[in-house]
């Protein structure tokens, strides 16, 4: 009986194990040499933060070109920078890890509200009821939102009604990006700091008194730019990162100051870290 | 042939291995966040437990009943089962790129689903022959399908809900399935035989 139970569950295990070996030789289907190679690249803790389903999504995502080199948060720059040589590809600006940042500046005291809201605790929500509680339709609710939404804990509601970033925590999966109902969240590198923070597209011109901190259009930051990285998107400035030096300049010329360095010291919308 | 639509129906509705037998919670709870998703793992499940019910009832009556080895049918039961899904799983890589992204991740898990593990023992307890057995396992993936599939459209309404902080995710996906789970009590009144005239 011993024998028998040990040679049938032993000979079944041999036979299987035989037959996937073999299948496996068989079935194998060619695939990129890269992905296998930016796979000994990175750090194989399968963590998700990338929001690819294990490393070795992401490798399949990077050497298929879908996915930047520097998609990996845990492995940093050194990481990308090997990916990049494996890729063939030069790193680009914003290749490195991305954090969430608020794209608006117009918290408590800056922002006027028209209406008082009391209904379901969404931002979502409070923006289908007649285009939100606030005068900009286009600003913050501070309902937060994006707050509950983070996975890692690193999202607070700050004293000014504006949800604030803890760096240390954030991993740039871009939760928050995609519950945000006004898209006033965004996924910026530190390489990528200087930040036009309205995203108002209300016609020009528009009036400071709903916000003190709206994008009006004056186009100081244009004529001031000694690059010329800054141009008209519509109704707000926008900052082309590549061409933008981090100098600074149009951050002190703002009169409404909408333009903030989102990595600096000096921004109230800065991330505690 | 009614016997068989008896069997088919039965583990469908009245036996259901997810509601009546609580079997597969894991893949059930872990799954049923997202319609799309859900609606992946309903058909890896489904051809699962189809093949495994075939499969199973091979080893059991050409190996292990005539060697009387019967003590051993949990143990092989599972070999045969994480080995099947692993071939399977390679077969279709290489014949269906398109199924296999479809299924993705989600044939794998099942190797750990405890379902597919209860249909094959359950077709050896009710001494099912081999095409009740595979009707039997069809069925029983049809039916955690159903549910799998009404708990994920639940579970994306719920997202918009107001829920007290207590209860939401898990806690409340539990509530659910326990409330499915009464209303699906209902169908063990049926008497199948009599309703199609047996």
């Amino acid at each position: 009986m011993i024998v028998n139970s040990l040679l049938i569950l032993g000979g079944m295990g041999l036979v299987f194990g035989v037959a996937l070996a073999v299948a496996a030789k068989l079935l194998a289907v060619e695939h990129d040499p890269k992905v296998d190679m930016i796979l000994g690249v990175l750090p194989g803790a399968n963590c998700g933060a990338c929001g690819y389903p294990g490393c070795n999504g992401l490798a399949k995502a990077i050497s298929e070109e879908k996915a930047p080199c520097g998609s990996c948060l845990v492995g940093g720059s050194s990481v990308a920078a090997k990916i990049a040589e494996i890729m063939g590809v030069a790193l680009e600006a914003g290749d490195g890890p991305k954090f969430s940042r608020l794209m608006c500046a117009g918290g408590k005291g800056i922002a006027k509200d028209i209406a008082e809201y009391k209904g379901i605790d969404t931002c979502a929500a409070a923006n289908a009821v007649s285009g939100g509680f606030k005068a900009c339709s286009y600003g913050c609710l501070g309902i937060g939102s994006c707050v509950r939404e983070c996975p890692f804990d690193a999202m607070y509601m700050g004293e000014d009604g504006l949800p604030k970033i803890d760096d240390s925590k954030c991993t740039g999966c871009g939760k928050c990006v995609s519950v945000c109902p006004r898209k006033l969240l965004a996924l910026r590198s530190a390489e990528e700091p200087v930040n036009v923070v309205c995203c108002s597209k209300a016609p020009i011109p528009k009036s400071k008194q709903d916000c003190s901190a709206v994008c009006i259009g004056c186009q100081i930051c244009v004529k001031n730019c000694p690059t010329s990285a800054i141009s008209m998107n519509g109704t707000v400035a926008v900052i082309d990162n590549s061409k933008c030096t981090k100098c600074g300049i149009c951050v002190q010329k703002c009169p409404v100051k909408c333009i903030h360095n989102l990595f600096g010291p000096d921004s109230d919308l800065r991330v505690e870290a | 042939m009614k016997e068989l639509f008896i069997i088919l129906l039965s583990t469908i509705l009245v036996n259901n291995y997810m509601l009546a037998r609580i079997m597969g919670t894991c893949p059930f709870i872990g799954v049923s966040n997202q319609f799309d998703t859900a609606m992946g793992m309903a058909a890896a499940v489904i051809f699962v437990m189809s093949l495994a019910a075939a499969v199973t009832w091979m080893v059991q009556y050409y190996l292990l009943v005539p060697l009387g080895l019967g003590f051993l049918q949990t143990v092989s039961f599972i070999l045969v089962i994480a080995a099947l899904v692993q071939l399977i799983e390679m077969i279709i890589l290489k014949m269906s790129p398109t199924l296999y992204r479809a299924l993705g991740i989600y044939l794998p898990l099942i190797t750990t689903n405890c379902a597919v593990l209860g249909v094959a023992v359950i077709n050896v307890r009710e001494g099912y022959n081999f095409i009740q057995a595979v009707i039997s396992g069809t069925g029983g993936g049809i039916g955690f399908s159903l549910v799998l599939i009404a708990m994920a459209a639940l579970r994306e309404k719920l997202n918009t809900a107001p829920i007290a902080k207590s209860f939401q995710g898990f806690p409340l996906a539990l509530i659910i399935t326990a409330q499915m789970a009464m209303a699906f009590l209902g169908f063990s009144g049926f008497n199948l035989e009599k309703l199609f005239g047996l």
